[in-house]
């Protein structure tokens, strides 16, 4: 994956979870929480949505188990990477 | 026993954006019916609703709220929202949990529903937004209700198609009454104008083209239209401990079943929830000066309303008024009985009648004083609201001044 497209896919990610969290794309910083962006539990499987339409992906998480999930959402940048693998995956 | 008086009400309807100006409209005698407004109406042999025009959801809620809130619950809300403040309410810790809430709607969440699967069926898209099941619960309007003021007693929804509201608000006074809750919010909700809910029912061939005219003799069937009412319900003694405004009280209900067929009214059923809510009421059927008809402007509702109302009133039929007010709002299915309700609460508190509009010539069939096209005045101190539903589901109230 070109240094481009990592760059175009951390800021949709970036994007999306700004809105959800009512914040300006800046103040999404790489090592904040779901929780830290004030995105609840609704946001999170709305943020999810968001990316599967964005990316036109299936993303592997489970509302029941957050942290169960191969896709991790500890913070924004383990989101991002996980989005980036996902698309890899898809080729 | 306890009684049970109305200290709010709000409403979003094609009459108007509140209840003052649903009043307006009633007195006026003026139509909300007109041309149908959205996607695919070219497809729908049925033209014409009572839909509420220039409604902008965003000027209401905002964008997180409306992921949430189909039109169906975003009308219970702004109808509640305007009951509360009329009330002047506060729900403190006391309170919180002997307040409660319970709304009547047909179809629930129905647009959310259409609206899916047309994305799903016709679009051909494999994914839908993660909160369409909680959009489209039939429940959700007074789920979000009860979470907006923070009413932690009772709260339920009730669905008994065209008569939803009139069962719900009846629910809601026997708990109170019942001294399960002190304050109930309770009216209706119903959103079913979008292509599959008229689709469904242009099937029943029982919809008009061109106009609700209730015991008229040239009407040809119903016009369906959109909408909420909320009332606050409160118990006699904690509205007069806060110095509460009391708009009416609510002294009779019954609630019967015909038990006989799916979509044809029963006379018998539609006399005993009559005779069920004046006996509950303590009342004689000479008390009751105005009636609020469930007058879809079918042939076959309009006889057989008609004929009951004579049934159960003898010779003061001719004496009391009965109107129609879908001929103007349209019927809104299960928030229907909870807009026809202030036709109740108008006559007793403002001695106005709601005119039955397009009434253009009597039907011998029917009979009774219509208060054809113009509203009147006249003192009435006890109104009853009849709901008759497909199902043969049948929920009258009573209403009296408050003095």
């Amino acid at each position: 994956m070109s240094d481009a497209v990592k760059e175009s896919v951390r800021d949709k990610v970036v994007a999306i979870l700004a809105e959800q969290a009512g914040l300006e794309p800046a103040a999404v910083l790489p090592d904040a929480s779901l929780a830290g962006l004030g995105i609840d539990s609704l946001g999170l499987v709305e943020t999810i949505f968001a990316i599967e339409e964005a990316f036109d992906l299936q993303v592997p998480f489970n509302a029941n188990d957050p942290k169960d999930s191969e896709f991790d959402i500890s913070t924004v940048d383990t989101m991002v990477r996980a989005v980036e693998s996902l698309i890899a995956a898809k080729g | 026993m306890r009684r049970v008086v109305i200290t709010g009400q709000g409403s979003i309807n094609a009459l108007g954006r509140t209840a003052d100006e649903t009043l307006a409209s009633m007195r006026e005698g003026r139509s909300g019916i007109g041309d149908l407004d959205f996607p695919d109406i070219e497809r729908l042999s049925i033209p014409i609703g009572g839909q509420i025009r220039g409604y902008r959801p965003d000027e209401h809620f905002s964008r997180q709220e409306l992921t949430l809130y189909d039109p169906f619950c975003q009308f219970a809300l702004l109808a509640a929202r305007e009951a509360m403040a009329q009330s002047g309410l506060v729900i403190g810790a006391g309170l919180a949990e002997r307040a409660g809430v319970v709304l009547g709607t047909s179809g629930g969440g129905l647009q959310t529903q259409d609206e899916n699967y047309r994305l799903v069926y016709q679009e051909g898209k494999n994914r839908v937004h993660p909160f369409v099941v909680p959009r489209l619960m039939n429940s959700s309007a007074a789920a979000h209700v009860s979470m907006a003021w923070n009413l932690q007693g009772p709260s339920y929804t009730v669905a008994t198609a065209c008569a939803s509201s009139n069962h719900a608000m009846g629910q809601a006074m026997m708990l109170i009454r019942g001294g399960l809750a002190d304050v109930v919010l309770t009216g209706g909700s119903e959103s079913m104008l979008c292509f599959g809910g008229i689709k469904a029912w242009e099937g029943l061939r029982v919809m008009s083209r061109d106009g609700c005219r209730p015991f008229s003799l040239n009407r040809n069937g119903m016009v369906q239209g959109e909408g909420a009412a909320v009332f606050v319900f409160e118990e006699l003694d904690h509205a007069r401990a806060r110095g509460a405004e009391i708009l009416a009280e609510v002294i009779g209900f019954a609630m019967t079943s015909d038990a006989t067929d799916i979509v044809t009214p029963n006379q018998d059923g539609a006399e005993r929830a009559m005779r069920g809510a004046l006996r509950d009421a303590g009342l004689a059927p000479e008390a009751i000066g105005y009636i609020n008809a469930h007058g879809t402007g079918t042939a076959v509702n309009d006889r057989t309303e008609c004929a009951a109302v004579r049934a159960v009133f003898g010779a003061h039929a001719d004496d009391l008024l009965i109107s129609s007010t879908k001929s103007m709002h349209g019927h809104l299915i299960g928030g229907t009985g909870a807009v026809e309700l202030f036709a109740c609460v108008m006559a007793v508190r403002e001695g106005v009648i709601a005119p039955t509009i397009n009434h253009d010539e009597p039907d011998p069939e029917c009979g009774l004083d219509v208060v054809p096209n113009v509203a009147r005045e006249r003192a009435v101190a006890v109104a009853m609201s009849n709901a008759f539903a497909f199902g043969g589901m049948n929920a009258v109230l009573i209403v009296r001044r408050f003095e």
